[in-house]
């Protein structure tokens, strides 16, 4: 029993932030048919605000929302510096822009403060450990598990209940129509920015909560799940997103448990095996988006 | 009301549009009439906004508003049905409605008088308000994506195309709406291969060959032209 709750808990709090991290991969993507390069770097945003204000004697739930803040932000920059400019010129552009604004916010990071990892001020909360029906589980892991419960219904609510969200979902389908009914494409894409920018900043929190420590390379790891997530899930889906989030984190974990030790290290490997199988069984991931739309 | 000056359209190198010039006037309804590939779709998405204009200018109400954004020629009173029946799929019926009266949203009162006017003219979307248009007939799509359009409270409609691949019936029942929007006062500019059904409730006629304006005149003087299925056949 102790050990059903321990995996359940380590499935839903590992796929809780993957799912976040996907879903404001996937809202980008849904809507600009691009992957955003520099997503990772919102998640490095939000961890160097924390390093750079933990000196400041504010507390650390202030500390936590300016660093959410300063991801919205950057998530807004790039909109700004990579897509904006190339936006409707070409795809190719923008996946440059998107990679060179990627590579600017990370040598900002190494030039600026240091290629060493830097700490990053945690509550004591973060460290402790609680004890459920015979399994010892860290806290953070509960906290985690809340935050994406919160966060997907607050995503879901916004996306189905307010006119922006509603605006966001058909611009993700028939961009070229929404813009018809006179929805404003800047505005959308703005918005969906700082949506991802957001959850990237929540994400971002949660994820460094685990290791304690920023890195100028911090993001790359987010987006490779994030990326992944989503192709599992369907490029187009928000859902999909949310569920390719929580598989791979089934995957990941029952791997953790089962494999020998001396093999866990080729646990990725084994992860990307099992992806691969998954697509070739579902190419277009598991939850097809809305019929395709034109990108602009 | 609407105007169009020496306006034209390319793809790339492919000139669709070459120099059209044709007026639309208050409360007029004008039928632009041509065989597949004439370039009346890329008129009628030139003119929305949808797509850049190659060469000359579209006049609303006197202003210059060529090549302005979609959004824009919205906000300057102008709806547009696509002919590809753009529904938002996975979107409710309730929902793509809301989308039309995207600019009017602060006005919630009067979205919900000008709903209730949709629903009493399609009763039909009033009972599926709350499935995904994906869902819906092709008819039932049509319906919506005009009720959609009128959900922004346009003074000028761009209708493209809307009888195509559906049932006779059903074309029917779409004049008789078109006729009635025409009576409401509203300006008009159709695109239609159904030449007989569209001559029967349009004000004037244009016609187009190959991207230029061949014949212009009233539905009695086009159906009059002898070479008219010549226009349509490529004799």
């Amino acid at each position: 029993m102790a050990f059903a709750i321990q995996f359940a808990i380590d499935v839903l709090s590992l796929g809780g932030a993957y799912a976040l991290m996907a879903l404001g991969l996937v809202i980008i993507y849904g809507i600009l048919r691009l992957v955003n390069f520099a997503y990772g770097e919102l998640i490095m945003v939000a961890g160097y605000t924390m390093f750079l204000t933990s000196g400041s004697g504010l507390p650390w739930l202030v500390m936590a929302a300016f660093a959410v803040v300063m991801a919205i932000v950057a998530g807004i920059a790039t909109d700004y510096a990579a897509f904006r400019p190339v936006r409707a010129k070409s795809v190719t552009a923008v996946l440059i822009t998107s990679f060179a604004f990627s590579n600017l916010l990370q040598n900002a990071a190494l030039l600026f403060i240091s290629p060493r990892p830097r700490n990053v001020p945690l509550p004591a909360i973060f460290s402790q450990t609680v004890e459920i029906g015979g399994a010892i589980t860290p806290i953070r892991n509960l906290i985690t598990i809340a935050a994406s419960i919160v966060l997907l219904a607050l995503v879901a609510w916004l996306m189905r209940k307010t006119t922006l969200g509603i605006a966001m979902r058909a611009a993700a389908t028939n961009f070229t129509m929404a813009r018809m009914l006179g929805v404003p494409a800047n505005l959308i894409i703005s918005s969906a920015f700082a949506l991802s920018g957001f959850l990237a900043g929540v994400v971002g929190i949660l994820w460094i909560g685990r290791i304690g420590t920023v890195v100028p390379g911090i993001g790359m790891e987010p987006l490779l799940v994030a990326f992944i997530a989503t192709v599992i899930g369907g490029m187009r889906s928000l859902p999909g997103a949310v569920l390719g989030g929580f598989l791979l984190a089934l995957i990941d974990t029952t791997l953790n448990y089962t494999l020998p030790q001396d093999l866990l290290k080729f646990r990725d490997a084994f992860t990307f095996s099992l992806v691969i199988l998954i697509l070739l069984w579902q190419p277009e991931g598991l939850l097809k988006g809305p019929a395709s739309g034109q990108r602009t | 009301m609407l105007e169009t000056r020496d306006l034209a359209v390319s793809y790339g190198a492919i000139r669709a549009v070459r120099g059209i010039s044709f007026t639309v006037g208050k409360g007029e309804l004008v039928c632009l009439l041509g065989a597949n590939g004439a370039g009346k779709s890329s008129t009628i998405k030139c003119i929305a906004g949808a797509l850049k204009a190659a060469g000359g200018s579209v006049l609303l109400d006197g202003a210059d508003v060529t090549s302005a954004s979609p959004e824009r020629m919205v906000r300057a009173g102008m709806a547009t049905v696509p002919e590809t029946r753009d529904v938002f799929p996975d979107l409710t019926v309730a929902e793509n409605l809301l989308l039309g009266s995207y600019i009017h949203r602060r006005d919630t009162a009067g979205n919900r008088e000008n709903l209730e006017r949709m629903h009493e003219l399609f009763p039909r979307l009033a009972e599926r308000s709350a499935q995904p248009a994906g869902t819906l007939s092709g008819g039932e799509q049509q319906m919506l994506v005009i009720a959609r359009a009128l959900m922004s409270r346009p003074r000028v409609l761009l209708l493209d195309e809307p009888s195509l691949g559906l049932a006779p019936a059903i074309v029917e029942r779409i004049f008789e709406m078109i006729a009635r929007l025409k009576e409401t006062g509203l300006t008009i500019l159709l695109v239609e291969q159904n030449v007989h059904q569209a001559l029967s409730v349009a004000d004037r006629a244009y016609v187009m060959r190959l991207g230029s304006m061949v014949l212009s005149g009233t539905p009695d003087e086009i159906r009059g032209a002898s070479d008219l299925s010549a226009l349509y056949l490529g004799g």
